[in-house]
């Protein structure tokens, strides 16, 4: 699937959900399924410091995709973590990169996106964004036979 | 045995009270606001907001400026409402009332007037283990310039400070005091009179970070002796960007001024300024006349309730909110000060606190989350922060049945 198809899926999904307690009920439930970060990548490196909650961010790259893994210490962060990784993992980095993102607002939770929220999840998405624009320029210098 | 509070007998007319203010009867996510992050800032009184509507439409100019009318009328009510501050906290005079733009400021303006005046390398600060960030960075950044130290009077499990240790770090090296009355993140009302009567006695100025407690309590600045008190405007009901310092008049003719410009100075030639008197030496540039006018309309409101009531009436609320939350399951208290006041920080179980406040908001209940501002008070008890429901004279034991009903109903998804 693509990234438009799975952020439709993602819409579709949530569009059954009649009120807030449904659509949280559901993202704790993703946070609980979310592929865990292997514990040694659990470090500061891979740390993306929100005020309040944090997230770990891993990028691996398999077949030219990536795939993330991802945790954070509260729930409702996992849960949302969740979702973008669910739209993001196994696409390539140029199809990343180029990726137009309006599920959150779709769903109704636009307000975790915005810098005041601190969660943790802009940061996340832009992260996300620059891993596959690092990845992207890397595979074109090796293209063009240049080193980075 | 516990104490029951006598619900029947309220030392205010809550229900009258809450029609004063416009914004309680608002509607959050559909439901009626449940408000409870007073100490965060709280809302205003119709009397506050008409009174800056009325100073915008009616007597807008410059203080202690023009010869003509309004700039005389603007300066009339500047003026009165330092005097009715003044009155609020028993100050000996108007003058030693300066307005500020808050309690951060406050705390800035004396660190760094006391810091040039009076503080040689060597020296050291003496604050607290449960400080605001305000009352930390301030006393660092002026510690680093002037090559002295600030150290840490150290808490104990409960949130108290250690009171023996306090003595023992009080030296002749220790140069000024500067500790919180009421703990914004813990609720700990702290044994101040101790603080000062120990400090004085060994001749070292106390500064008391009043910003969780002049809403909360009677404060008498003669009463206590204390040397510097700070507030912010708006947690007690007064608009944002006003504030108060006090400070005892020999001290702040004593020390130098922060910040220069106008309305501060006697005569400027360019080879030497002289500086205004007490208290424009302090109020640099055109101040926050609206918010300090609008500040006095806040502490007559609080006045005519009187702040005796208040505190009568929130220490119902506190022991009845106590009791409440002990009743929820995995509910453990962070801080637990046999003085208390306004507000309450907990945690549930391993639940961490911005799930729980995601989930009360959606319910229309404001709390607050997170480390309010005190990150090594958080360190100290080993946590990414907590939720704290605090409270004010509008608070009613409904909105504290309903916070326990919402983290029940939170925590209950979170488990």
């Amino acid at each position: 699937m693509t990234i438009k198809e799975k952020q439709d899926e993602l819409i579709s999904d949530f569009s059954f959900m009649e009120n807030w307690m449904d659509k949280y009920e559901h993202i704790i439930q993703l946070g609980k399924e979310l592929p865990l970060i292997d514990e040694k990548y659990k470090t500061p490196d891979h740390l993306i410091k929100g005020c309040q909650s944090q997230v770990w961010l891993h990028t691996d790259m398999q077949d030219g995709k990536l795939i993330f893994t991802a945790d954070s210490d509260a729930v409702i962060t996992k849960g949302l973590v969740s979702l973008m990784i669910t739209v993001f993992s196994g696409q390539t980095p140029k199809d990343i990169a180029a990726a137009e993102i309006y599920f959150i607002d779709a769903i109704g939770l636009s307000n975790h996106l915005s810098p005041t929220r601190s969660n943790g999840l802009l940061s996340m998405l832009k992260q996300i964004k620059l891993y596959a624009i690092a990845y992207e320029a890397k595979s074109q210098s090796q293209k063009n036979g240049t080193e980075l | 045995m516990q104490h029951v509070p006598d619900t029947t007998v309220p030392a205010i007319d809550v229900e009258k009270i809450r029609k004063d203010f416009p914004l309680l009867q608002e509607k959050v996510y559909g439901q009626p606001l449940v408000y409870l992050d007073n100490a965060a800032t709280t809302q205003k009184p119709q009397v506050v907001l008409d009174t800056l509507i009325e100073y915008y439409t009616r007597i807008n100019s410059n203080v202690h400026r023009g010869v003509h009318h309004l700039s005389q009328e603007a300066t009339n009510a500047y003026e009165n409402s330092r005097k009715t501050i003044a009155g609020f906290l028993n100050a000996r005079k108007p003058e030693e009332i300066i307005f500020t733009k808050g309690t951060t400021d406050g705390i800035n303006l004396i660190a760094y007037a006391f810091g040039r005046g009076e503080i040689k390398p060597g020296d050291v600060v003496l604050a607290s283990a449960m400080e605001h960030h305000s009352n930390i960075v301030p006393w660092q950044m002026m510690c680093e310039d002037r090559g002295a130290t600030l150290q840490i009077i150290p808490m104990d499990d409960k949130g108290e400070l250690m009171m023996d240790q306090f003595s023992a770090l009080l030296t002749d090296k220790v140069k000024i005091v500067a500790v919180t009355y009421v703990s914004n993140a813990l609720g700990t009302v702290n044994p101040v009179r101790d603080i000062i009567a120990q400090a004085h006695a060994r001749n070292i100025p106390v500064l008391l970070d009043a910003a969780q407690a002049v809403q909360h309590m009677p404060v008498d600045v003669q009463e206590l002796d204390v040397d510097f008190l700070v507030f912010s405007g708006h947690k007690i009901y007064g608009p944002t960007g006003s504030g108060v310092l006090y400070g005892k008049e020999e001290w702040l003719d004593r020390l130098p001024p922060y910040q220069g410009g106008g309305d501060m100075i006697k005569t400027v030639t360019f080879a030497k300024t002289i500086y205004n008197v007490l208290p424009y030496k302090f109020e640099a540039g055109t101040p926050d006349i609206s918010g300090a006018i609008g500040l006095e309309a806040a502490i007559k409101y609080v006045q005519q309730i009187g702040v005796e009531n208040i505190q009568a009436w929130e220490e119902q609320l506190v022991e009845y909110a106590m009791q409440q939350f002990q009743q929820i399951d995995g509910l453990r208290f962070i801080g637990n000060p046999r003085n208390r006041s306004g507000a309450i920080s907990f945690l549930i179980q391993d639940i961490h606190p911005y799930d729980l406040g995601e989930l009360l908001d959606k319910q229309g209940i404001a709390i607050r989350t997170g480390h309010h501002c005190a990150e090594p008070v958080m360190d100290f008890f080993c946590i990414p922060g907590t939720v704290r429901a605090s409270f004010a004279v509008y608070t009613t034991f409904e909105d504290i049945d309903r916070l326990v009903a919402g983290i029940k109903k939170a925590a209950a998804m979170l488990r």
